[in-house]
């Protein structure tokens, strides 16, 4: 019963989800919506109190065993609580109150407020590291170690050669054959690959549809 | 008044948009009506006013004001059951010419879309294919499957893991479940986890999305039952971290320098910070598996990683682990669908090929 049920709902959920691709009307319409949406953000909400135990539980662990840098589960677990508090009782922004005071004199400390002063510069300084990993990632990349690395390296050289102004100086006609590396061997190569992945979505669907691919319930 | 009006009408030099039409649109699931025009021959029309009437009213609603350009617009505020007539006024910098009022429309909803029938017969036909081949994996169960190296190294990387005393760390990617991405990085965690229950190796599975967490943790615990190890399944082995794209970078990253794994899987859906992860996992020393269909994300895991499933082969990862019958028929399926698609892409562009060409005559 553990196993078949969800393999039922799977089944029917599949298929209808299916058929609503071929029938516009708007009552089925309306059904596959609610669906996608409400279902999925109940089903959503849940999970996500399952995801807060877990960070609690993670965390408190490393705490009791003192496990390596069991100082930082600290940090996080205060902030949790903190921005959860922020968050519910304390208004989303200045023009939100909540009941809790969130600011002290002109300095306002909402959730809003706190999410673009600190988790945005954060996330902009994590992005930020692509530029460097990027440089170190191309310098490993065009070395021409074989026939297709040696490829690779004179594909680069003429796409960035032909971005910009210098190329054109040097060989008038490169900027359209660095265009149409882009528009043509590459394009050509994408979608070779996006019509392997399209099949092998398809056939996971499929698969899963009839219960013969069971991974996702732990196998058998 | 009266004469002030004839006198307007006989100045107006512009002239209107002819035969307006209105219809319901086809296939699509009501609400909608099509209104046409032609356009006004003049030059110095600046656009047209779409106005609709319900019948037994008496006013005119305006709809929208339209480009010079436009002779078509889709009125999608109609009911469905209503009957409406629409007015189609030509309009330029100081004149306004009006058209004859179309005829009545209503919106009607539709039980099938027509438009969809190639979809559904390639549908039927890519279904027929996987069938006959998954019902072939019945009866004959050793059925040849290309070697896909990314898969036989999982199990040296494993052992190597085991060797190192060093712990597994499997990301699924940054999607959520409705990504069938995810569920394929699911089902290949399935089968690692049964590898690493077998070994006694440490795995570590944070996760992005809540729903993947809880997926993700009864598949691990799952995993570790089948093969007799449940005392080994504990839940710091699958957690969940954050749904903030940089911040799961960030743990990630402090995953892989502080744990240092010997062996990470980058397996699901991926996007920018797919270089971030690899190139730190890169700079531990881990042996690296990844996989995805994010087009844009392979080249930085072909350069970062050592091994590198490239699209369809993340959808065989499963069966190939596995090595279910009934999965490689499936697999073996796809491959000649890819054939049929090879095949009908070249009669098709020999066929374009040859309607340019004077034999096209004689077709």
């Amino acid at each position: 019963m553990q196993k078949k049920l969800p393999l039922f709902l799977v089944l029917v959920t599949g298929i209808f989800g299916a058929v609503t691709y071929f029938i516009p009307h708007h009552s089925i319409q309306a059904v596959d919506e609610t669906i996608r949406n409400d279902v999925m953000r109940i089903i959503a909400a849940f999970s996500l109190v399952l995801g807060v135990g877990s960070i609690l539980q993670h965390h408190f662990t490393k705490i009791q065993r003192k496990a390596a840098n069991w100082q930082y589960s600290w940090i996080t677990v205060v902030t949790l609580f903190v921005s959860a508090i922020i968050g519910l009782f304390g208004g989303i922004d200045p023009t939100h109150p909540g009941i809790l005071p969130t600011h002290i004199g002109n300095f306002s400390f909402h959730i809003q407020t706190l999410f673009v002063n600190m988790m945005i510069p954060l996330a902009a300084t994590m992005f930020s590291l692509l530029a460097f990993f990027m440089a170190s990632a191309a310098y490993r990349a065009f070395r021409a170690r074989n026939f297709s690395a040696t490829l690779l390296l004179a594909a680069a050289f003429v796409l960035m050669l032909g971005a910009v102004p210098l190329g054109r100086m040097i060989f008038h006609p490169l900027p359209s054959f660095a265009e149409w590396i882009l528009a043509v061997p590459n394009t050509a190569a994408k979608r070779g690959i996006n019509f392997g992945v399209q099949l092998g979505i398809f056939a996971t669907s499929l698969k899963i549809l009839l219960g013969i691919e069971r991974g996702w319930l732990g196998g058998g | 008044m009266a004469l002030s009006c004839i006198v307007a009408l006989l100045l107006c030099s512009l002239s209107p948009p002819g035969s307006v039409a209105a219809r319901d649109v086809p296939n699509d699931g009501g609400g909608n009506i099509l209104v046409t025009w032609t356009a006004s021959p003049d030059s110095d029309i600046v656009g047209y006013q779409v106005l609709r009437q319900t019948r037994g009213d008496t006013t005119w609603d305006t709809l929208t004001f339209a480009g010079r350009r436009a002779t078509s617009y889709v009125d999608d505020a109609a009911r469905n059951g209503v009957q409406y007539q629409y007015k189609i006024i030509a309009e330029s910098n100081t004149e306004a010419a009006e058209a004859p009022v179309s005829g009545y429309a209503t919106a009607v909803p539709q039980w099938f879309n027509f438009d969809s029938v190639p979809g559904l017969i390639g549908t039927v036909i890519l279904s027929f294919i996987l069938l006959y081949f998954i019902n072939r994996a019945r009866k004959n169960r050793n059925l040849f499957i290309r070697r896909i190296s990314g898969l036989d190294a999982v199990d040296e990387a494993l052992g190597r893991a085991t060797e190192m005393g060093r712990p597994t760390l499997y990301v699924a990617g940054l999607s959520s479940i409705a990504d069938v991405a995810t569920i394929a990085s699911l089902n290949i965690l399935g089968e690692v986890a049964k590898k690493t229950a077998k070994f006694g190796t440490p795995l570590i599975v944070p996760s992005y999305d809540p729903i993947v967490y809880t997926v993700a943790r009864e598949i691990v615990k799952e995993s570790y039952t089948s093969v007799g190890r449940p005392d080994a399944f504990t839940q710091d082995i699958v957690f969940f971290v954050t749904d903030q794209q940089f911040a799961y970078a960030a743990a990630v990253d402090g995953i892989m320098t502080r744990e240092r794994p010997a062996t990470n899987f980058l397996i699901g859906m991926f996007y920018a910070e797919a270089l971030i992860l690899a190139e730190t996992g890169a700079s531990t020393g881990a042996v690296q598996i990844a996989g995805t269909d994010a087009v844009s994300q392979l080249p930085f895991f072909i350069t970062a990683c050592d091994y590198t499933l490239i699209g369809e082969e993340l959808y065989a990862a499963s069966a190939y682990l596995s090595r279910e019958p009934l999965l490689l028929g499936g697999i073996k399926g796809q491959d000649y669908s890819k054939a049929l698609i090879v095949i009908v892409i070249v009669v098709g562009t020999l066929l374009a090929l040859a309607a340019g060409l004077p034999i096209a005559n004689y077709l």
